[in-house]
């Protein structure tokens, strides 16, 4: 009697569970401490590694229903590690991001697209130095117990944002492809 | 069959004159372009250093295997100690015509800047990025490039006082086009 009703309590927890996976839920509590926000420029060939100390992101992705997620992005520019101290001394002046007038770059989703598997692909609007473009970033989604993982990038050009003007305009000394690639961990709503 | 020949091999002339002119050009060149301030104009500046200084490394290695399968010539006749400065020189200029480039390799990975030769072939880092080791090798470069110039230094100053003073054929033997 005592080993059926155990049988029964474990079956239903099971059921129960398993209603809970299939059950919607949105992932949108960003843990900042795990998530990162890098990109690597070219210098004559060269790649440069470099990241974002300090940036700000909201996301709410529902797996279930990748289309109604959205996000957005704040980066606090003056926390850019850009490789060296030369350059980070450089890239916070006038003719590289100019931090002074414009503090923050911006980016908010204007839609979200599955493109099957774990892959989608986020499109929105980025601002950088007053000017605003679009952007597609694709990017990877994956469970990790009560975490979701967001892994992807794209390739900004630097010329559409006036990221380096005058002898930086240059772009065989500097390209103007910057790599950009974040991770993002955010873990479900807690009810 | 003893003989030894009377002037240095083609491909030893070749070599001297090749990383001579190379050494010539990367070692001002990295005296000016450290002092710019920041600049795409410096960011090439350092390139074209680097890919010098890489360029004069791996002509070092047939050098220095030519070198140790073939005879030089000779030496002229004088005094003994001269030979052993001239000697000493040859071998100390050899032995920084490996370190010089290497350090600055060296120094290059450890500021955490790849070395990528001619912008399209990326060299492995030799060591990974460290402020203290960037600073460390920044410092063993020039220091062993002032012992560069002083020893490219006395190695002209020999090479002319064998044409001037002692009027003999020691400089002709390392000429590209002489007899």
């Amino acid at each position: 009697m005592k080993i059926q009703t155990l049988t029964l309590n474990a079956a239903l927890s099971a059921a129960l569970l398993l209603a809970g996976t299939a059950q919607a839920v949105e992932f949108n509590q960003v843990d900042t401490a795990k998530s990162s926000l890098a990109f690597s420029s070219k210098q004559m060939g060269v790649p440069v590694p470099g990241s974002f100390k300090r940036f700000t992101t909201q996301i709410a992705f529902d797996p279930a229903k990748p289309t109604a997620a959205s996000t957005t992005l704040e980066i606090d520019l003056a926390s850019i590690d850009a490789g060296s101290k030369d350059a980070n001394d450089e890239v916070v002046g006038k003719q590289w991001f100019n931090v002074k007038a414009f503090p923050t770059a911006k980016f908010v989703s204007t839609g979200v697209k599955a493109l099957g598997g774990n892959r989608f692909e986020a499109v929105g609007k980025m601002t950088i130095k007053g000017q605003t473009r679009d952007v597609v970033a694709p990017f990877t989604f994956k469970q990790d117990g009560a975490s979701g993982v967001f892994d992807g990038g794209f390739v900004l050009k630097r010329m559409d944002y006036n990221i380096g003007e005058g002898p930086w305009a240059d772009v065989s000394a500097v390209a103007n492809e910057i790599e950009i690639k974040f991770h993002v961990v955010a873990n479900a709503a807690k009810k | 069959m003893n003989t030894t020949p009377q002037r240095y091999s083609g491909p030893a002339i070749a070599a001297h004159w090749l990383i001579a002119a190379l050494i010539l050009v990367a070692f001002p060149l990295g005296v000016y372009m450290h002092e710019l301030p920041l600049s795409p104009n410096k960011l090439k500046l350092y390139s074209y250093h680097k890919w010098i200084g890489i360029t004069v490394l791996l002509l070092f290695v047939p050098r220095i295997l030519w070198r140790l399968t073939h005879r030089p010539p000779a030496p002229l006749p004088m005094p003994a100690w001269q030979h052993r400065i001239a000697e000493g020189t040859h071998h100390l200029l050899y032995l920084l015509m490996f370190l010089v480039p290497l350090s600055g390799w060296l120094m290059s990975s450890a500021k955490g800047f790849q070395v990528v030769y001619f912008g399209v072939l990326p060299l492995p880092d030799l060591i990974g990025k460290s402020e203290e080791l960037g600073d460390l090798f920044k410092e063993v470069h020039e220091a062993l490039n002032w012992g560069l110039l002083l020893l490219v230094g006395l190695h002209v100053a020999g090479a002319l006082k064998h044409v001037i003073i002692d009027k003999d054929g020691t400089l002709r033997r390392m000429l590209p086009f002489g007899k």
